[in-house]
């Protein structure tokens, strides 16, 4: 198995941190994983993009032209990686703020209104937590109690009310596949 | 079998982390992109050990610095990316022509000039064949994963002190700003020489001269000859390589550092495919592994030299086959990461073409 995830929106969207606790629930498990973010002035206030490949082999290049699957948190990272998407390659997006209808040929679109539920819950910057929990419940790729225990061990005090509102958020997104 | 304890973090932030696990004290620097996360990292990092970092005014300031904490006896480093090590080739001169030992990181970015802070491997000539002026080396590194951004670095500053010489890690913006899980392997300090030059105060003994100015009668060639001698050394002894299936390859790929790590990707796709293809890897670039590809040229083998340049190490690898088989190159210059599907492409033709 080896998959290769492009995740992409602005800067300020947590795109890097959604990709890093992917890779830290990877370790976890004892996979090779690389992380590779998009890096220098492209970040100011712009785009933000990072890759993660998950495998159970040797990862040779950690960058990847043609993603296995995308996560895209904004409009113009949609109409950016889009055309780079494999065929049959899985479209994660934000649809509270991708409103329009996706011309879903030769993809396999998962529409995760993660801004909203994020909102619901009083936490709307938080909706890259949303989308992790929606992409773990939907992929399967790694267990949902890896990614939940990365935020069990808080070393740092002030980060333990963070990692209590990131856990709940990862749970919603789960439910939200898991139910709808 | 135990689990090995694991790490992760950014490229960078492990070769900072593996420098102060080697004994690094010294540290002085001046930010450039994609290697900021070294002096950021150590600026938190040496205070606990005690240690000094220096932000200097400027590229010249920082390695001037770490000659002088070199000359006092201390494991110094710096680092900087492409033009800021350009500025620092002076120094490096200076550090080489009066043997002292210094660790140099470039994180390498597109260049000529500025050029861009996209990864490239286009300072390879400057690292391997000199760089500053006079005749000297750099002993050089290239890793291409974390664990040798780890485990080279820890040995760089050992090889340093072993031989008196600058001794420089020669990444790229992938392998700095990449993360993956690596083994923080423990520092083990090998028995070196004591370091019996240092300049530490000549309270009851005779005073030290540390200096790269020779100008009585023979003196600089007799420098000079120390210095071969030590390169002649380290050929035969530090020479670092690895092998991938190249027993009974047909076409042998030769990349080092990220190149050869996604040239990997493609190597192995195409041995699944039943193609008779290797790659060799050379891990120091000087002493560069000369012996091991000539050892592998003959009986109608190929090579395939890949950079991300226009073709520098190609230069190195047709002086090692000496006209034994037939060397062909692929390279993209200014700062292009390869991605495997290119490679893939390419290596197929090269395979495909009788030689």
């Amino acid at each position: 198995m080896q998959k290769s995830i492009i995740i992409a929106g602005s800067g300020g969207q947590g795109i890097l941190f959604l990709g890093r606790v992917l890779t830290s629930a990877s370790m976890i498990e004892r996979k090779e994983v690389t992380w590779f973010p998009s890096y220098g002035a492209e970040m100011r206030g712009g785009t933000a993009n990072c890759t993660v490949i998950i495998s159970d082999e040797m990862i040779g290049s950690p960058v990847v032209m043609i993603p296995d699957i995308l996560i895209v948190m904004n409009r113009a990272s949609l109409d950016r990686f889009r055309p780079s998407l494999r065929k049959k390659g899985m479209l994660f997006y934000d649809s509270s703020l991708i409103t329009e209808k996706l011309a879903k040929k030769d993809i396999i679109a998962v529409p995760v209104p993660s801004t909203n539920i994020a909102g619901d819950m009083g936490n709307p910057k938080s909706a890259n937590m949303v989308m992790l929990g929606a992409f773990i419940a939907k992929t399967g790729i790694l267990r949902k109690t890896s990614i939940i225990s990365i935020f069990d061990d808080a070393t740092d005090p002030r980060k333990i009310e963070a990692f209590r509102a990131n856990k709940e958020l990862v749970r919603k997104g789960i439910d939200y596949i898991e139910n709808t | 079998m135990p689990k090995k304890k694991m790490l992760l973090m950014k490229g960078n932030e492990a070769l900072a982390e593996a420098a102060v696990h080697a004994g690094c004290r010294f540290y002085a620097g001046y930010p450039i992109t994609p290697q900021n996360e070294i002096p950021e990292y150590l600026s938190r990092r040496m205070p606990e050990v005690e240690g000094i970092f220096i932000q200097a005014e400027s590229e010249l300031a920082a390695v001037n610095m770490v000659y002088g904490a070199a000359a006092a006896g201390a494991r110094a480093m710096t680092s900087s990316s492409s033009p800021g090590i350009s500025l620092k080739q002076e120094a490096i001169s200076f550090l080489a022509g009066a043997e002292l030992p210094a660790v140099i990181v470039n994180i390498q970015r597109g260049g000529p000039g500025l050029g861009n802070i996209t990864a490239s491997q286009a300072d390879y000539f400057q690292a391997v064949k000199g760089g500053g002026h006079g005749d000297y080396h750099c002993m050089v590194f290239s890793p291409f994963n974390l664990q040798e951004m780890w485990d080279l670095t820890m040995r760089a500053f050992d090889k340093a002190d072993q031989y008196r010489t600058p001794v420089m890690i020669l990444g790229d913006g992938v392998v700095g700003q990449m993360m993956e899980p690596f083994h923080p392997t423990p520092y083990k300090r090998p028995r070196l020489p004591r370091k019996s030059w240092v300049l530490n105060g000549a309270k009851g003994r005779g005073p030290r001269v540390v200096r790269s100015l020779c100008m009585g009668t023979g003196e600089l060639e007799q420098r000079n000859l120390i210095l071969q001698k030590k390169y002649e050394l380290m050929k035969k002894q530090e020479v670092m390589c690895e092998e991938y299936d190249t027993k009974d390859a047909a076409l042998i790929v030769v990349a080092f550092g990220i190149a050869a790590r996604i040239g990997l990707s493609a190597v192995k796709e195409l041995r699944k495919e039943g193609r008779k293809i290797g790659l060799f890897r050379p891990i120091t670039l000087f002493p560069f592994p000369a012996k091991q590809i000539a050892a592998l040229s003959g009986k109608g083998r190929r090579f395939m030299v890949i950079e991300m340049n226009a073709g520098q190490m190609v230069e190195d690898v047709r002086l090692a086959v000496n006209g034994k088989a037939d060397v062909q190159f692929y390279g993209r210059p200014g700062g292009v990461v390869f991605t495997p599907e290119e490679l893939y492409g390419k290596l197929k033709s090269a395979y495909g073409r009788r030689g």
